[in-house]
């Protein structure tokens, strides 16, 4: 039986206190009936005595502490999923908002999910090309992988993520392969960007949407993205799906996170945030990944905008220290016109190891990736010298280097927004910029394989 | 048996519950909490209410709602199956549960640390009538094709032996009986049980003077660990930190490794699971997994476990260090330990230290750091074992001054600076060496010099010389540029950077690389600073500096080490000879000009 009680006591920003409570649960989901009737839900975040601390999730404006009436569900927040969830448009709480009928879910889930037991996870190594070079070549994305994209205000993570969800497969395989899209606290324009690319390559039919743009209430935003990861599990592991799970922009979910916490007068961690941020990210960005008794995946790319383009702010640091790499996006190369603007020397993949070599893209791949990334940094110092000093105070050898890296910039970088390179494009244009150094400075690279692949020894083959 | 304490709960804040009617309990007893039997820790007493951490998520505890104290703190189960075992913070065999309830970890598991049906073959030492005190070795099981598991009388406990049976036994079947001091008859089994808080009793500590050897040029050469040392690796994300861990995991020189993985990536652990049955020791030709044992707590899972697991992980190397063993724990990372005790610090709200951190967080990574040691072990036979200890630390934004980095600092005696500017630069292990330090190179250099090459130590100095030499020379060329350099500083700088590449970049992922012997370390170390002596009095002699930087010879050097361990000393000969010859026909050609 539901007990509905009258005794809101405080309400303060996002919280709520409400008194002489019985059998109320941590977790707890409760609905808040308003005088006019309208219903707002909200969450318990702490119990003590028979009083019970509440977190709403709409604003407070229009609460009536005398005549609003609260109902606890017996549960926590929960999402009916279904596989028909495809194509259609929810809201931040997972209402749908498109307009179409309520979905028959095949069964409701709590959206906080349980912890994956390690043992049971299998290693992602399933090599996705996603026909960006600096991605595929240098930090490349492998199935059941979170890997986020660190970008600024200003700059085409949009695109970029786009591009992704666009151009993403697994070669040689005909997957069922679906896209969750989760916005948080974005713009209205930035969210039919995505939108509209969707539709545009038909992706539409086989996304999910949960919407919470920057208009809804901030607090939604914490429930956003559990809720699209919710849906992506159902799909992922009950229906075996390939699922690419996209959450922008994670800046905004940690604000609202800080506004409850700061609210609930928590003692802060860095910069307000509150110390279980990590733990909190983490609980999230962990439900990436592939397991055992599933043959589906769950690859996730969020997206967060570092405040002043600065890598140590708490969100992206914790991030950084969770997910499986980053994909940095530079303002200098945006400035200069490079598409996507990927900074490629900060940028990592964790998991690239497992997912290249030969059987997966080829044998040179591990080779002229280290070789690259080892030439661009020495190539972008030489350009930092030549810049004190002038060209004349470089060596032969760091002229070279100078030149390869701008080279590299304007031709491995500087791909456009709807190219979509083969993983073999991408490692020939590697082995042509490599070409203009020396073979003496090669040095990662097995001599086998610059017999084999660099284009000097190729273009002697022809001509014998 | 005392009577069952039950409680009612009165308060629920996240991981934090508290409980009245606990008057009777113990400080840190083991609890569980409500319906679903979640475990907890009692970690506060006031008056009858009990604050307990509880180390499962607590959604759906309510007031009223019962708790059970089991009378006991919390405990690890010690005795044969840990051995390449994989368990969360609190022992819990992660594959077993796995098996009985499926890829997600539900709540109120309890499922036994030590598999209870699999037997074991007791080879018994003592007979009947013998006296025995704690310590002692009753007899032994072979655990896996390494471990020879000794099967220890508890410490504090000593008596007669009544009776002993070599047999097979599962780790409940009593193996024989003991008759105590107090006269009282106990059975004896395989298995015994330590509560995680308390370090487990030795003789005495020995201040440690054998490397733990790791085949990672950087660490051995340059910023060597003990064996019953402790280590700290700082380092921003993406500096290489878990690589690192993994790879002194994979090739140190210790009959066991304990590694902890706390609050970190479960495809991390994931990786290790799947990748170390595969790989073979270098020294046993049998596979990793049969000398490592597991802790995983990941980000995902509860965080009061993950304060627990740095403690069960070290407990159990305490265990093998007692059979006279050599044990590395490996953690990673204590950063995320650190929170979690800032966390429960904060529910229970104690009055925050530095950036929100509790008062206590020195004092207990200190008690957590000085359980490594080398130490005589309890038992009449005078063996001695070892714990080294090594944990990662992820300093927010890689800023080491932060407050777990420097409380980490005071207490470890090597220190391995991550850096991300060599991370960048693909230079791995990313370990800068200019501020890293290791206080055991004094005390292990006479060992160097004994095993491994008579002017080990020299070598080193002379290569921590050039580097930093280069790192003042770089300020010039950076203001003036190259060309102001004297020839023999432009020596330098090439030699550095031989060094740099040649001998401190280590390729992990490579089979030949990623572990290095110490004889062929330091044939490396010679054939580098042999090209440097020689291009020295070749340039005195006259030689152009630039010609000499791009003598072929140079790309030999830098690949002599892509030889494999049998062959190398021939081709390292040959690639010396090499420079002689290459530098004789420079100067010869100068002549001619």
């Amino acid at each position: 039986m539901i007990r509905e009680y009258r005794t809101i006591d405080e309400v303060a920003g996002p919280l709520m206190l409400v008194k002489q409570v019985e059998g109320v649960k941590y977790d707890e989901l409760g609905e808040i009936e308003l005088p006019n009737g309208e219903i707002r839900r909200c969450k318990v975040l702490e119990v003590n005595g028979s009083n019970v601390l509440v977190q709403l999730f709409d604003s407070a404006a229009g609460l009536n502490l005398a005549n609003s009436k609260v109902r606890f569900l017996g549960h926590g927040v929960q999402l009916p999923v279904s596989r028909d969830m495809l194509g259609r448009v929810f809201s931040g709480m997972g209402e749908p908002i498109d307009g179409g009928p309520r979905i028959i879910p095949d069964k409701t889930l709590d959206i906080n999910g349980s912890p994956i037991n390690p043992a049971a996870r299998l290693y992602p190594n399933e090599f996705i090309q996603t026909g960006v070079s600096t991605i595929d070549g240098l930090n490349t994305l492998v199935r059941g992988q979170k890997l986020p994209i660190f970008s600024g205000s200003g700059l085409p993570h949009a695109n970029l993520a786009a591009q992704i969800a666009r151009q993403a497969k697994v070669r040689g395989k005909d997957d069922q392969f679906a896209v969750v899209f989760a916005a948080i606290g974005i713009t209205f324009e930035e969210a039919d960007f995505f939108i509209s690319d969707f539709k545009k390559t038909g992706a539409i039919d086989r996304t999910v949407l949960f919407i919470n743009l920057a208009s809804d209430p901030a607090i939604e935003r914490i429930t956003t993205p559990r809720m699209a990861l919710t849906a992506a599990e159902h799909l992922a592991y009950d229906c075996n799906m390939h699922v690419l799970v996209i959450l922008t922009d994670i800046t905004n979910y940690c604000e609202a996170l800080r506004e409850v916490s700061a609210a609930r007068k928590e003692v802060p961690g860095r910069r307000g945030y509150p110390g279980y941020l990590y733990t909190d990210l983490a609980t999230m960005y962990e439900r990436a990944g592939r397991k055992e008794g599933s043959t589906g995946s769950i690859t996730m790319i969020p997206i967060l905008s570092m405040p002043e383009d600065d890598k140590t702010h708490p969100i992206p640091d914790l991030t950084g220290y969770i997910t499986e790499g980053q994909i940095i996006l530079s303002r200098e190369l945006h400035r200069k016109g490079m598409m996507p603007p990927v900074d490629v020397l900060p940028s990592l993949s964790r998991l690239k190891d497992k997912g290249i070599g030969a059987g997966k893209t080829r044998e040179d791949h591990a080779n002229t990736m280290n070789q690259l990334f080892s030439s661009y940094a020495r190539g972008k110092e030489a350009k930092e010298l030549m810049v004190v000093l002038g060209e004349a105070a470089l060596t032969p050898v760091d002229r070279l280097y100078a030149k390869f890296a701008d080279e590299f910039e304007r031709r491995y970088v500087n791909q456009g927004f709807y190219e979509n390179r083969s993983i073999e494009e991408t490692l020939e244009i590697g082995w042509e910029l490599l070409s203009i150094l020396p073979r003496s400075e090669l040095k990662r690279i097995k001599p086998a394989l610059i017999e084999k692949y660099h284009p000097d020894y190729r273009n002697k083959d022809k001509a014998d | 048996m005392s009577k069952m304490i039950e409680g009612k709960i009165v308060k629920v804040s996240g991981p934090l519950v508290i409980a009245e009617g606990m008057r009777e309990a113990n400080m840190f007893d083991v609890v569980r909490v409500g319906d679903g039997k979640l475990i907890g820790e009692i970690i506060e007493m006031h008056g009858d209410r009990a604050s307990i951490q509880v180390y499962e998520d607590t959604a759906g505890i309510g007031r009223g709602d019962r708790v059970y104290s089991t009378g006991a703190p919390l405990s690890v189960e010690l005795g044969p199956g840990i051995i390449s075992n994989i368990y969360d913070g609190i022992q819990r065999p992660l594959e077993t549960i796995f098996s009985l309830y499926g890829p997600n970890i539900k709540r109120g598991i309890d499922v036994p640390a030590l598999d209870r049906e699999k037997v074991w073959r007791f080879d018994a030492l003592v007979k009947a009538g013998d006296q025995v005190s704690g310590g002692d070795i009753y007899g032994t099981v072979q655990e896996g094709d390494i471990i020879l598991h000794k099967i220890m009388v508890p410490p504090k406990m000593s008596g007669t032996i009544v009776s002993i049976q070599s047999g097979d036994y599962n780790v409940t079947q009593p193996i024989g009986q003991l008759k105590t001091a107090g006269g009282e008859v106990v059975d004896i089994t395989l298995m015994q049980k330590w509560p995680v808080r308390m370090a487990r009793p030795y003789k005495e500590k020995i201040p440690p003077n054998t490397p733990m050897v790791t085949g990672q040029r950087t660490i051995d050469a340059l910023f060597p660990i003990a064996k019953g040392g402790t280590a700290c690796i700082p380092g921003p994300f993406g500096s290489g930190k878990t690589v690192t861990q993994h790879q002194l995991a994979k090739w140190s020189d210790v009959d066991l490794v304990v590694y902890v993985g706390c609050g970190e990536r479960g495809n991390e652990m994931t990786d290790v699971l799947r990748e170390f049955p595969e790989l073979t020791d270098p020294r046993t030709g049998k596979s990793l997994m049969q000398r490592t044992v597991l802790i995983a707590n990941t980000s995902d899972m509860p965080v009061a476990a993950r304060e627990a697991s740095i403690y069960t992980g070290i407990t159990i190397a305490e265990y093998f260090r007692d059979m006279g063993y050599s044990v590395a724990v490996i953690a990673d990372s204590t950063s995320r330990w650190a929170e979690a005790l800032r966390e429960m610090s904060g529910r229970l709200e104690e009055m925050p230290g530095e950036e929100g951190y509790p008062a206590y967080l020195t004092s207990r990574l200190a008690q957590f750091y000085e359980r490594a040691g080398w130490v005589k072990c309890i038992g009449s036979d005078g063996r001695e074992g070892a714990v080294s200890a090594i944990g990662a630390v992820s300093p927010q934004g890689g800023d080491i001054s932060e407050p777990v980095t420097q409380a980490t600092l005071r207490i470890v005696k090597v220190f391995w600076g991550l850096d991300s500017a060599l991370a960048y630069r693909r230079h791995f292990p990313a370990i800068n060496w200019l501020n890293s330090y290791s206080l055991y190179r004094e005390r292990l250099a006479p060992w160097f010099a004994e095993n491994v090459a008579a002017d080990w130590n020299e070598k080193v100095a002379e290569m921590m010389t050039i580097l930093q030499e280069e790192s003042s020379l770089d300020e010039i060329v950076k203001l003036v540029g190259v060309d102001a350099l004297s020839p023999a500083d432009r020596l330098t700088l090439e030699i550095a950077r031989s060094v740099r590449e040649d001998f401190l970049q280590q390729d992990s992922f490579s089979e030949y690389d990623s572990y290095m012997e110490q004889k062929k370390m330091s044939a490396t170390m010679d054939l580098i600073l042999s090209f440097y002596h020689k291009a020295q009095s070749a340039i005195e002699k006259g030689a152009d500096i630039e010609k000499i930087a791009e003598l072929p010879v140079r790309e030999r050097i830098s690949r002599a080490k892509e030889a494999g361990s049998d062959s190398y000393q021939a081709v390292y000969a040959e690639v010396d000879n090499e420079i002689d010859r290459q530098l004789a026909a420079l100067l010869a050609e100068e002549e001619t000009v």
